[in-house]
């Protein structure tokens, strides 16, 4: 049979492509239970003593901590001003929408370390480096583009019918806006919001110039620590975050459809 | 008309947001036309000499490095993500298709720190890697992965690939299969098929992925930090060196200035010959 080497070599180049893909994953959280300081594969015993440092040191805990505070400010900023920022390109036509919208889809082309620098500058002339409101600003900016794409999509699906009748009814443009649009837009809305935590959550760059030592975030305060330190601490700590991304993800996709989300849905 | 409180309501939050942007990049350009005077953080006056810098070497070096290592990301990730993209679309089988997305986009939400720490374990000397070649006999001594630009390229391939294959499935999703079948029934082999309707459909998606790759790649600054180790300097590396270790700030500023640049210079350029592609391989009804 001629189809069966062909579909033989594709599926085992997608299984070297997945090994490869999720190796180094692998390889974090069989490093995270080395026993030793010194790395080896493979690991001579089994042990959580890195585990047990990882969620004991100081720097981890305030910087997760902080990591939880920026994210949840600039997600839900980001989410409000990613659904106005849909709503706007997607119901208004007006004159610099083109310009607007390129300017707020920049931060994906810009470098973050350029963003990142340009906020801290910015946050100098201000005033206000070294509090939450600068990377907090910062992570709106750098999310805002992946929010508004998600809500987009999913305010295409709803159709502009639905709001006309509403007003025909009655309703004013917030009510209709609150009582008919918002509600059909919800799982694009929790999709966006996720996505920009994650996002915030795991930023790294531009927080690297935006943060100092008491406002550094997880990936800055791990940054910080291989630099200083080899052993397997961030191991473990890289394994919890991987394990609960990848949880989150598989959640996200029972309940949200990520490939909804993605608009990669085959006709 | 009465839509128009809401308008504004909608509009004077963007603005706002586009303007405290503006202001940031700004501040960039402003720095990189200032003085440095050693020991300070204050900034002099205006002057050229931060720009006529770029010419030394070094820097000059660290943008032609740059460029490279993202031709080259962009052109692995694509070949590699294709298949994947292919098989996540079209597979039937639902397990598979779950276990495809999970595994192809999660790396994108783990974060750059532990992608790069991981494939730091991976290359080192005495990384995975090279125990398990020895392990194995197939090399004696260790292979250099770790700062090097093969590894910096090894890791920011799969640190972009769910990227890519969210833009390349996106792309497939939309082909019509009737076209294939078509193909099919008047005799074309499936390689024919792929290569002759498949890819030529897909173009837009495939172009729209290697662009956003590149200025992905270029802006890349922990993966060329730990793994290239001082010794494979891409534009951020100068940057963040330049800025934080010699205090430079303006020199910091206008080597920003010119990354900034490259990325969208990049983008137009390719903008440009992706508009020629597509006209090469659409297909004309």
């Amino acid at each position: 049979m001629k189809m069966d080497w062909r579909a033989l070599l594709f599926w085992t180049l997608i299984s070297a492509l997945l090994v490869y893909m999720t190796l180094p994953a692998f390889v974090v959280i069989m490093a995270s239970f080395n026993p030793g300081e010194v790395l080896s594969f493979p690991p001579k015993g089994f042990s959580v003593r890195w585990y047990i440092k990882a969620v004991t040191y100081p720097d981890f805990q305030i910087a997760f901590r902080n990591g939880i505070i920026v994210a949840a400010f600039a997600s839900t900023l980001a989410l409000v001003l990613g659904a106005a920022v849909a709503l706007l390109v997607a119901r208004y036509k007006f004159q610099g929408r083109g310009l607007l919208e390129a300017i707020l889809s920049a931060p994906l082309i810009v470098p973050h370390f350029t963003t990142g620098f340009g906020f801290l500058l910015l946050g100098a002339h201000l005033d206000i480096n070294q509090t939450y409101l600068i990377i907090i600003i910062a992570h709106v900016v750098l999310v805002l583009p992946f929010v508004t794409r998600a809500i987009h999509v999913s305010l295409q699906n709803v159709d502009p019918n639905l709001e006309r009748a509403a007003a025909n009814l009655g309703a004013s443009p917030l009510k209709s806006l609150l009582r008919v649009t918002v509600p059909l837009m919800l799982p694009g809305l929790a999709g966006g919001w996720l996505m920009a935590a994650i996002l915030s959550l795991t930023e790294f760059s531009a927080s690297l110039y935006v943060t100092a030592s008491r406002t550094q975030t997880l990936p800055v305060a791990m940054y910080n620590y291989i630099r200083e330190y080899t052993d397997p601490t961030i191991a473990a700590i890289s394994a919890l975050l991987i394990v609960a991304t990848t949880l989150i993800m598989i959640v996200a996709n029972h309940f949200l459809g990520l490939r909804k989300i993605l608009a990669i849905e085959p006709r | 008309m009465q839509t128009r409180p809401l308008f504004f309501a909608l509009l004077l939050p963007s603005i706002v947001i586009a303007a405290v942007f503006l202001f940031a990049l700004a501040e960039i350009l402003q720095y990189s036309f200032r003085e440095f005077i050693p020991g300070s953080l204050d900034v002099g006056g205006f002057t050229w000499a931060n720009f006529a810098r770029i010419n030394r070497p070094i820097y000059f070096y660290a943008i032609v490095d740059t460029f490279w290592i993202a031709l080259l990301t962009s052109l692995f990730t694509l070949v590699m993500s294709y298949p994947l993209a292919y098989a996540l679309v079209r597979t039937e089988r639902n397990w598979l298709r779950t276990l495809l997305i999970i595994a192809a986009i999660t790396p994108l939400f783990t974060g750059e720190i532990v992608r790069t720490y991981a494939w730091m374990l991976l290359l080192g000397t005495e990384g995975m890697i090279n125990t398990l070649l020895k392990s194995l006999g197939i090399i004696d001594t260790s292979l250099t992965l770790m700062y090097t630009r093969l590894g910096v390229v090894i890791a920011l391939v799969q640190f972009a690939m769910p990227v890519m294959i969210i833009l390349l499935a996106t792309a497939i999703s939309h082909v019509n299969t009737d076209y294939e079948k078509a193909a099919a029934n008047l005799g074309a082999s499936p390689g024919r098929v792929f290569w002759r309707v498949t890819v030529p459909l897909t173009m837009p998606g495939i172009i729209a992925g290697f662009i956003v790759i590149c200025a992905w790649t270029m802006s890349a600054f922990a993966t060329p930090q730990l793994i290239g180790g001082g010794k494979i300097l891409m534009i951020s590396n100068v940057v963040y060196l330049t800025g934080f270790s010699a205090l430079n700030f303006p020199f910091a500023a206008t080597m920003s200035v010119v990354a900034l640049v490259s990325a969208f210079g990049a983008l137009a350029v390719m903008k440009a010959i992706s508009t020629r592609i597509e006209r090469g391989t659409a297909l004309h009804s």
